[in-house]
């Protein structure tokens, strides 16, 4: 066991004097850290000193939104889901529908068993975008990594997408030495990240030494795009105009398989393990990670009485053309998959493409006045 | 030294981008320093890079010297000496590592300060800081730690009479009405929303064990858990700036006497006077100052020198980082450290003293040139 002296410290003080008042709070957290995993988690570290204050912090600073269930915890690395198991296996249940401490996840980036995709109606499906996280083995994660540990990722990554040919070159460009221009065309092109703002990050320590070895990579076509240490290690983003998924999906797989490729040669492989698939930062992106989706016309679905219920169904969930947390505009919606541990990549795609496909077909009976009640499908 | 896991890689790639920065931790840490400094922590495992991550975080601006860095512990200012000296020397005027600092509480010592000319001087203020030892700061003190120092400081100023008599009003359990009223006393904090203060973690936790204090009459004010452990502020309307700070030296002893009472006393010592978190406010941590009516002499050509002589500073009413407003200044002195309350008390009385009196030539269209004062 790592030592980690304030946390020693802190074990002079009594259960009830260290516990977090969570009385007000409404996250996944909150809903599983009692008095007792408290209790039994409080003296841990993991080795490179993580502890669970650590975890927990952003979810005590935030105490969430009765409709909104925020996550409420946070990995510093690989090895917190492990250490902290008595928080996280709870966690990762109730927030991925069920999922066991035993069960095993399946990681499929096999682009050829994706079936179709390759034709939605570009008349309402306007674009397609895949985006996963990665972490990098061997380093601790955005809420507790050092300078040094960011450099490291940053370097290792630029070396990784540089060899990167074909349609996949690109170029790098650091946030700390961007010229203006560069951050105009990025910001046009709406590729730019900037510091985070969100208090849950914030509270989460993942914005230290902004802008230190952060950056966003792309292709010259601007159809593969990577961001370097923002919210994971590396987020990487597959995407284009029109309904066309499946050439995302391949540009995706075919993308992420060469860079992990680099990254092996270096000893510093993803972080995965067969329980929780790929291992990112925060517990909701556990398992593939990935959002696969596409901006859709559904002015009258979308204003259909059981358009929430066929979304649940169909496995899918809908956001406003902002991304997370904004409203649609004009009928468009950003659908895509819900789910993320306990089904592959594939798995999630083939729900995006084939729901999308009926959620399309739906649009146009009721354009033509006609009745959806015969094409409501089963539970996925 | 305490054993603390954390990953890091060998200093050189460690060590903290500041071309950009402007602060006094940027002016004082090489990298020669940075590869010394971060093999040590502090017994409570503060280490270097919690010392400096605010500054880091916060590059500063060219106009507006921030301090960039804060102490996690009382030892702090011990195992980081070779950044924290120079930043004080820095930031305080010159103080040296071999300088003693003199603690004075004592208001029968401060002359006058009775008499400031109420047309002008609106209303009058002194406030400080304490650090309870044995506790590490906000930006490293755990929730037990923040409730232990919340217990004591309601017992130590539940035991307060007198005209000191008072009641304290938690954050976490406040009432709609006690909060409306906090705030129309312009009594009430709220969570930090400074990325100076954000970025050193001292709102971790928010509200728990955060508080505000105050007497019947609404004269003296204490602050929980906030910035420091305790922020203790003494203030009434007009210019009678003697008995504020009387008023402010009789409360501050009662509480170190009912705080030693239980076995905790203020972390002090000969060289830095009062610990607090933040090395401007270190010494007496004291601000004392006025609100004041200065439209004339604020658009004087030789208003700020008059204040730097003075060792005086202004602020808008606002308080830091704001305007003023009607031509009405908060003025205050400007050290911290390396005088002693009286004596910085008296700089403000004096100094208010004089500006009040340059302010009446001026309205009669008269010149001040023979008032401008030595510098102090």
């Amino acid at each position: 066991m790592a030592k980690n002296c304030h946390n020693d410290y802190k074990m002079k003080f009594s259960l009830e004097e260290e516990y977090p008042d969570l009385s007000q709070h409404n996250n996944h957290m909150a809903k599983v850290l009692s008095k007792d995993v408290y209790s039994k988690l409080r003296s841990k570290s993991t080795p490179s000193g993580f502890t669970l204050d650590d975890c927990i912090q952003t979810g005590v600073d935030n105490p969430g939104h009765p409709f909104i269930m925020t996550v409420g915890c946070v990995a510093g690395d690989e090895e917190s889901y492990e250490v902290f198991k008595e928080l996280f296996d709870p966690v990762i249940s109730d927030r991925h529908g069920g999922y066991k401490p035993t069960d095993k996840h399946k990681t499929d980036l096999n682009w050829e068993n994706l079936k179709g995709g390759d034709d939605l109606d570009p008349n309402y499906v306007l674009s397609s975008r895949v985006r996963t996280g990665r972490s990098i083995k061997g380093f601790t994660l955005p809420p507790h990594n050092s300078r040094g540990e960011r450099r490291a990722v940053e370097k290792l990554s630029i070396e990784a997408l540089s060899s990167l040919d074909g349609e996949f070159k690109g170029k790098y460009y650091p946030l700390k030495d961007m010229t203006d221009k560069e951050q105009e065309q990025l910001i046009a092109d709406h590729f730019l990240f900037d510091k985070p703002v969100s208090p849950l990050l914030l509270a989460a320590g993942m914005a230290r030494d902004w802008p230190d070895a952060r950056g966003i990579w792309h292709n010259d076509n601007k159809t593969f795009l990577v961001w370097v240490n923002e919210e994971d290690h590396l987020r990487v983003i597959s995407m284009q105009k029109g309904g066309n998924m499946k050439e995302v999906f391949k540009r995706f797989c075919v993308g992420l398989q060469k860079i992990e490729d680099v990254f092996k040669k270096h000893n510093h492989g993803f972080m995965w393990n067969e329980h929780l698939g790929f291992i990112l930062t925060c517990p909701s992106n556990l398992g593939t990670g990935l959002r696969g989706g596409v901006h859709v016309k559904l002015p009258k679905l979308s204003t259909h009485p059981k358009f929430e219920e066929i979304l649940t169904r169909l496995r899918l969930q809908k956001r406003g053309t902002g991304g997370v947390d904004t409203a649609s505009v004009g009928g468009v919606f950003d659908i895509s998959n819900a789910d993320r541990l306990g089904s592959s990549e594939v798995q999630q795609v083939q729900l995006v493409v084939d729901g999308v496909k009926l959620m399309v077909e739906m649009e146009k009976k009721l354009e033509k006045n006609e009745s959806i009640d015969g094409m409501i499908p089963a539970q996925k | 030294m305490a054993t603390l896991t954390i990953k890091r890689l060998p200093p050189e790639d460690e060590c903290p981008d500041l071309s950009q920065h402007h602060n006094h931790m940027a002016k004082v840490l090489t990298p020669d320093m940075y590869k010394e400094l971060s093999e040590r922590c502090t017994p409570n495992g503060f280490t270097l890079d919690k010392v400096i991550q605010t500054g880091v975080d916060n590059p500063g601006h060219p106009f507006i010297m921030t301090v960039g860095c804060v102490a996690g512990d009382e030892e702090t200012y011990e195992v980081f000496k070779e950044l924290l000296d120079p930043i004080i020397q820095d930031r305080h005027g010159g103080y040296k590592p071999t300088d003693k600092h003199k603690t004075d509480l004592n208001p029968n010592n401060l002359k006058g300060g009775d008499d400031l000319d109420p047309n002008y001087v609106l209303s009058s203020r002194v406030r400080t800081g304490r650090s309870i030892r044995g506790f590490c700061l906000p930006p490293h003190c755990s929730r037990g730690e923040r409730r232990a120092i919340e217990k004591l400081s309601v017992e130590a100023l539940g035991a307060l009479d007198g005209d000191l008599k008072g009641k304290y009003y938690a954050l976490k359990n406040m009432t709609d009405a006690e909060q409306q009223q906090l705030i129309d006393d312009h009594f009430l904090f709220d969570k930090p929303v400074s990325p100076l203060l954000l970025a050193s973690g001292m709102a971790r936790d928010w509200p728990d064990a955060r508080g505000i204090w105050h007497n019947d009459n609404k004269t003296f004010l204490v602050w929980v858990n906030e910035e420091d452990h305790l922020r203790v502020i003494s203030m009434q309307k007009g210019g009678n700036m003697r008995e504020v700070f009387t008023r402010f030296c009789t409360g501050l002893t009662k509480i170190e006497e009912l705080f030693k009472n239980k076995g905790h006393a203020f972390m002090w010592n000969e060289h830095l006077g009062y610990v607090l978190t933040c090395p401007s406010n270190l010494g007496t941590g004291l601000r004392g100052g006025v609100h004041v009516k200065l439209p004339n002499l604020s658009k004087h050509a030789k208003f700020e020198e008059v204040l730097k002589r003075l060792r005086l500073q202004k602020r808008g009413t606002g308080g830091v980082d704001t305007a003023a407003v009607g031509g009405v200044f908060d003025i205050s002195n400007a050290d911290r450290l390396g005088f002693s309350e009286v004596e910085l008390v008296q700089m403000v009385v004096d100094g208010v003293k004089l500006l009040i009196e340059m302010e009446k030539r001026l309205e009669k269209g008269q010149s001040i040139d023979d008032l401008i004062p030595a510098q102090k």
